[in-house]
């Protein structure tokens, strides 16, 4: 036993004093999940993290101001304008704008980076590709004009607001052509070297990328808005939430970033630490595959609508992750629709399934097994079976679900959809276009995904995009997310919101709806 | 001379079981990945890219081959050292697992420090004293390392001596403020703080190691010591050891000189297979103290149906059980005669 307490003395004793500095004054520490990202170039970035990290690398024509994302604002671009048949834009790049690199902006990086991802063809290359953009006419299509103008032309007559939101997208960043040039390697326009460096004009640098380790970017200097007021962010992989909420609370993080319900119930009434809460872009359903004919009858999608309990779940299991939302546009953006018609009312359901003769229904539904998904799957089981449905949860790894959701091999699918731009298309043509229903012509659409070809609403959703009066085009997506919100094989139940705990002393943090408007230029330390 | 071929023949069969051990390994890998019902394109692209990107992709993976080619081609480039690329990250997988192993190495290699060096003495201290009250402390304290479940104690860990009394570094491998300023030479942290010189760069480094080994050091003492204690438990009752007492020897004699000798064969391969488990990476304690190992990057890929991430790590941790044994192999015969072959 004398052995074992001079063991146990001797180990505190060394580590004694041990403790770690706290995060540098002018250091940003978020503790974060990042073991998402695969790349870092603008034209292969497609996952959580890496929009984030991209977003503060490299500037767009036009972005938005995560404070208030109802404008779009000039970016690299001080100012734009339509041709008369709204198929060409030009952009005027802004005077004296240079990448990190010290080279000026000039036309020729733009027509290089939207090139790059349309030649390169990864993720996120559909953005661009919808203008009727690729590899044979590209070069056609975004052209230099002048040593300040460059001009871009699409192949249909899209609404100007709907080209211009998605430019302000992550493939829309703007690369350092003779950074990325110096380091081309069999043909890839530096996509191999631009995966784990930057060459770009945004607020920040990368330093390093250290995959399952941390990424650290510094505060670019030559940015035209000046110098951000943090000199260095370092994005630590913490996979664990309540990891993060110790290096919290003991100040080895200035924010965390993936905690859940439990976890921020137990710091926000800490002292020397907040909680904020931003609504995000996400919305999360519970779908029916059409494939199945038990699933055909549209009194079942209906009374599965009245069988949630959209309130408990948003208030009592998810305290504050979720709030209710039921159409497909997220509230907050420009033409969302916020009403909220339906709530659980199991008597309401009974009757429109005795009405339409359902009986035993019995539905496996195919999910992810961590949160917020198995609380949510849980609750609507239980529900379900209250009006007569039993509900089969089959859970899986985010990449097994997709996967079978892919294949469409799936009964009911509970999932979760982010726009992939600021436009109402992107969610429009999601939930309510499906032109090609064949098993021949997979897509990533909802509607597709759960076999559904609603040949008025994609007529609508086509309108929608064309339409040039801004005002007149988000009242058709208003029209459109209300025919959706009672026509659909699916019920749309929330809107992810981000908790996000800080230390008292940090300012400026701005979580905007997606993660491509998560950005450290403003932040600071007091 | 005839000694020389004996020992060239004993090489090659070895030699031999190794690739055969190595293949059939790789083999079983192979269409357990195949078969998961993950499909590895969408896990490396996402959920959204256009059919034309996802058809590209699949090729660029050569999935679009017959899998009986997609092995074969994957077992030549293992042959030539060449362990493919991550279809996930698009990193090659060899630079990833000398990213990720210096990291579990490092930390099993203090845990089964801390495990033998505790563990034995234990174990031994335990069989001497067998039913009195040290016994069941001793007992208790490896019944508690084996049924408590590490997430668990992690995390209780690091808020005591992390986040409360502010003991031990917390999560990651180093303080960011000597993360890049170190020089990574082996990857091992405490070899390449020690190797630029830097004391406050170790001393970071020593505080970050010291819980999750600990810990784990914890776990595998608790293994090693019960082994120890039933070993040692059995050949106190030979009767040799009464002998031993009939003739005078001391307590001290009797157990480190004439037991603990007798039982250490099994006691390296009880070590040597509790080093094998560590070596294979130890997915929640990485998890609860971001420590990017093997282990977690084996799951992860796993996860994502990366299969030249997962078949890479796999051979990895197959070679360290191989080499394993082998090291076992070669210590049998020197703690007992008996095992020597002529």
């Amino acid at each position: 036993m004398k052995i074992l307490r001079f063991l146990l003395a001797a180990t505190a004793l060394a580590f004694a004093g041990a403790a770690e500095a706290k995060s540098p004054p002018n250091v940003l520490v978020v503790a974060k999940n990042i073991d998402d990202i695969v790349s870092l170039d603008p034209a292969q970035a497609y996952e959580f993290t890496s929009g984030e990290v991209v977003s503060n690398l490299y500037d767009r024509l036009v972005e938005y101001n995560p404070a208030d994302i109802e404008k779009l604002m000039p970016g690299l671009a001080e100012s734009w304008t339509i041709a008369e048949d709204g198929k060409t834009i030009t952009f005027k790049l802004r005077s004296g704008a240079k990448f990190a690199s010290g080279n000026p902006v000039r036309p020729e990086d733009v027509v290089f980076s939207f090139k790059r991802v349309i030649v390169l063809k990864k993720a996120p290359a559909f953005i661009l590709a919808q203008f009727g953009w690729n590899s044979e006419n590209i070069d056609q299509m975004v052209k230099k004009v002048s040593d300040s103008e460059v001009a871009i032309t699409i192949a249909e007559n899209f609404a100007p607001s709907f080209v211009l939101n998605a430019l302000g997208a992550r493939p829309g960043s703007i690369v350092d052509e003779k950074e990325a040039l110096k380091n081309v390697k069999d043909n890839d326009l530096g996509n191999a070297w631009l995966s784990r460096n930057s060459a770009g004009s945004g607020s920040f640098t990368l330093r390093t990328w250290r995959p399952g380790e941390a990424v650290v970017i510094e505060a670019n200097k030559n940015h035209y808005r000046g110098a951000p007021k943090i000199n260095q962010v370092v994005l630590n992989h913490v996979a664990e939430p309540s990891t993060q909420r110790l290096m919290l609370e003991s100040g080895d993080a200035d924010i965390a970033r993936n905690l859940g319900p439990d976890q921020i119930a137990a710091v926000k009434d800490k002292a020397g630490i907040k909680v904020e809460t931003y609504p995000q872009a996400a919305v999360h359903f519970l779908s029916f595959n059409l494939k199945h004919d038990k699933l055909k009858n549209p009194a079942i999608w209906e009374a599965a609508r009245y069988l949630i309990d959209y309130e408990g779940i948003a208030n009592q299991l998810l305290r504050g992750q979720m709030k209710v939302h039921q159409a497909f546009w997220p509230s907050g953006f420009p033409g969302a629709v916020t009403d909220t018609p339906f709530k659980l009312d199991v008597a309401k359901a009974k009757d429109i399934l005795a009405k339409a003769n359902v009986q035993g229904l019995a539905v496996d539904m195919d999910m992810i097994s961590s949160a917020p998904f198995t609380e949510i799957a849980q609750s609507i089981q239980s529900t379900m079976a209250q009006g007569g449905i039993k509900l089969n949860l089959i859970p899986g790894t985010s990449a097994q679900v997709i996967t079978k959701y892919r294949a469409r091999q799936h009964e009911a699918m509970l999932l979760y959809w982010g726009p992939d731009f600021m436009d109402p298309h992107s969610n429009a043509k999601a939930f309510a276009y499906n032109v090609d229903n064949a098993d021949t012509s997979p897509q990533s659409t909802t509607t597709w995904r759960n076999s559904w070809a609603p040949a008025e609403l994609s007529a609508k959703t086509r309108a929608a995009l064309v339409e040039r009066d801004p005002a007149k085009r988000l009242d058709m997506y208003r029209e459109l997310q209300r025919s959706v919100m009672k026509e659909a094989p699916w019920a749309i139940t929330f809107q992810a919101q981000a908790q996000v705990a800080l230390r008292a002393e940090v300012k400026g943090f701005i979580h905007g709806p997606t993660n491509d408007l998560v950005l450290y230029r403003d932040v600071a330390k007091n | 001379m005839r000694g020389f071929a004996t020992g060239a023949m004993r090489a090659a069969s070895g030699l031999a079981t190794l690739l055969v051990t190595l293949a059939g390994l790789l083999l079983v890998t192979f269409v357990i990945g195949r078969v998961m019902p993950i499909d590895p394109v969408v896990a490396a692209i996402g959920d959204k890219a256009s059919q034309e990107t996802y058809l590209k992709a699949r090729e660029e993976l050569g999935l679009d081959r017959p899998i009986w080619v997609q092995f074969g081609r994957y077992i030549e480039g293992v042959a030539k050292g060449d362990l493919g690329y991550s279809s996930a990250s698009g990193r090659p997988v060899a630079e990833d697992i000398a990213r990720v192993f210096p990291a579990t190495l490092e930390l099993s290699t203090l845990a089964i420090l801390i495990g033998v060096l505790a563990g034995v003495p234990l174990g031994v201290y335990a069989a001497h004293r067998r039913n009195r009250w040290p016994d069941h402390v001793i007992r208790s304290i490896s019944l508690v390392g084996y049924s408590t479940p590490i997430f668990w104690l992690g995390l209780i860990g690091l808020l005591v001596f992390y986040a409360k009394l502010g003991w031990v570094g917390g999560p990651g491998r180093i303080s960011n403020a000597y993360r890049y300023s170190v020089d990574e030479w082996s990857g091992l942290m405490l070899v390449d703080t020690l190797r630029s010189g830097d004391w406050d760069a170790f001393e970071s480094a020593v505080s970050h190691i010291a819980l999750p080994a600990l810990l784990l050091g914890y776990f595998s003492l608790a293994y090693i010591g019960r082994m120890t204690r039933s070993f040692m438990i059995e050949e106190l009752g030979k009767e040799y050891v009464t002998t031993a007492r009939m003739k005078g020897a001391s307590e001290a004699q009797v157990l480190w000189r004439h037991a603990l000798p007798n039982v250490l064969v099994p006691v390296v391969t009880v070590v040597a297979l509790a080093f094998g488990y560590l070596l294979e990476g130890t997915v929640l304690t990485e998890t609860v103290f971001s420590w990017p190992g093997l282990g977690l990057y084996i799951t992860n890929s796993l996860f994502s149906a990366d299969m030249p991430a997962v078949l890479g790590g796999t051979l990895v941790v197959g070679l360290c059980f191989v080499a394993l044994n082998k090291l076992a192999e070669i210590a049998y015969p020197l703690l007992d005669p008996r095992t020597r072959t002529p």
